[in-house]
């Protein structure tokens, strides 16, 4: 049983007006999967009476969860490891030279269940040169039910055996009943917030560092464009972005340009356009 | 490369060596501590990597894994636990005693093999295309 094309149409809309993320006809399939639990729950026979219902009575939270079920969570401990290395052994020493305030801040703009965040947070203790600085860490997503996940810290098994070193595991984490959550010593350090990157962005001051990682994938050219370009705005002049590894910013946004950083590379805001940050 | 899986359950060992071997590797197997040691010391290679369970009769995993650690000769092994064991003390222990890494069944091909990446004993780094 396949989703019917209105269906598919309706919900193609409804995720690309609420979250940009651009859903190519083919992906019925995926629509049709993401969907059943809800519909189930809504106790719909199949998705299409589901969408139908959705269509016609629009319910603003079911509309949430719709979009928030379409979007790709995936992600895990450390992702890629060479972005954090890079971190660790030149971004964040060379950042310690040049912030008087022993302060630095960092923005996860894609935070999805925490462990981008969390990560970051544990490569900041492992990196001396930030020893007993403050890292201000902010962490955003769009999906609620990833935000309420990430604040709670809370782990399962499956979960933490995908790229944590025992080691990291033994000193950042405690067992909490079948799972494991993160320390408060590093909870308390994020600051979690809804914010969908297609909307214009809430005053949040400037970051040294932003990690806007496999994200920018789902949406249309136009959509990235206009994200980097407002990451800019945001942006501390000499500060660093990541991206993916499947994603860049040459063709799409050209005032940044990519800079080797380890094994990793950087993107950072060229010479010229940089005037224009307070 | 070549890695020794010491497990008491055949089952288990099967499945372990399914996944190594689909990554390039020779498998040897032993069903506990002792035997394990046994394999070791028969052998002209050693294996790079050892996958220890911890519960198994005669010899178990922490025994073995400090047996191991005792021997220089063995210093090029790569120790790996690979178990139900899942308190936080006993990773601090097995660790303290020379493990390298300690993966936690059940465990997915996929968390073994970051495992391993994060061992660097993975030809290419695992990438996770979402
Ligand atoms: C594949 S995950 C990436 C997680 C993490 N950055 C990483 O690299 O592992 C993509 C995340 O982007 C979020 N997302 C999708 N569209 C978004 C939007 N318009 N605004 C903010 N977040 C969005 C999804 O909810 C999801 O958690």
């Amino acid at each position: 049983m396949t989703i019917s094309p209105d269906a598919f149409t309706f919900v193609r809309e409804l995720v690309r007006a609420e979250s940009a993320i651009v859903l190519e006809p083919g992906k019925e399939y995926l629509v049709e999967s993401r969907l059943v639990p809800l519909a189930r729950t809504a106790g719909h026979p199949d998705v299409d009476a589901f969408v139908r219902e959705l269509s016609t009575r629009r319910n603003p939270a079911t509309l949430r969860l719709v979009v928030e079920a379409l979007t790709t969570n995936e992600t895990s401990w450390f992702r890629d490891s060479d972005p954090f290395t890079a971190l660790r052994q030149s971004i964040f020493p060379t950042l310690a030279k040049t912030r008087p305030h022993r302060q630095i801040r960092v923005w996860a703009a894609a935070c999805s269940s925490g462990q981008e965040p969390y990560s970051i947070l544990m490569t900041a203790q492992d990196t001396p040169e930030l020893a007993g600085w403050k890292v201000d860490m902010l962490a955003t997503d769009l999906s609620q039910e990833m935000l309420d996940r990430a604040r709670s810290g809370q782990y399962s098994q499956l979960e933490v055996n995908r790229g944590l070193p025992a080691t990291t595991l033994v000193r950042h984490f405690e067992r909490s009943g079948l799972g494991w959550r993160i320390s408060p010593a590093l909870s308390s350090q994020v600051q979690f917030r809804q914010l969908n990157l297609m909307r214009p962005f809430p005053p949040m001051g400037t970051f040294d560092v932003v990690f806007l990682r496999n994200v920018l994938i789902y949406f249309d050219l136009a959509t990235k464009r206009d994200i980097l370009r407002r990451v800019r705005q945001v942006m501390a002049p000499d500060g660093h972005l990541f991206l993916g590894a499947a994603e860049m910013t040459m063709g799409v946004d050209d005032a940044w340009e990519r800079v080797p950083a380890g094994r990793s590379s950087v993107y950072r805001i060229r010479e010229e356009h940089r005037s224009c940050v307070s | 490369m070549r890695v020794l899986i010491v497990d008491d359950s055949r089952a288990m060992r099967r499945i372990i060596g399914r996944i190594l071997s689909d990554a390039g590797f020779e498998v040897l197997e032993a069903g506990d501590g002792q035997e394990a040691i046994d394999v070791l010391e028969a052998q002209v290679e050693l294996p790079t990597l050892a996958c220890v369970d911890w519960n198994m009769p005669v010899m178990d995993g922490l025994a073995f894994v400090t047996e191991v650690r005792r021997r220089p000769e063995w210093r090029v092994i790569t120790l790996m636990m690979v178990t139900t064991e899942s308190e936080s003390d006993r990773i601090v222990r097995a660790l303290a005693a020379g493990a390298h890494e300690y993966l936690i069944k059940p465990f997915t091909a996929d968390a073994m093999l970051e495992k391993l990446d994060l061992l660097g004993l993975l030809p290419m780094p695992v990438g996770d295309p979402s």
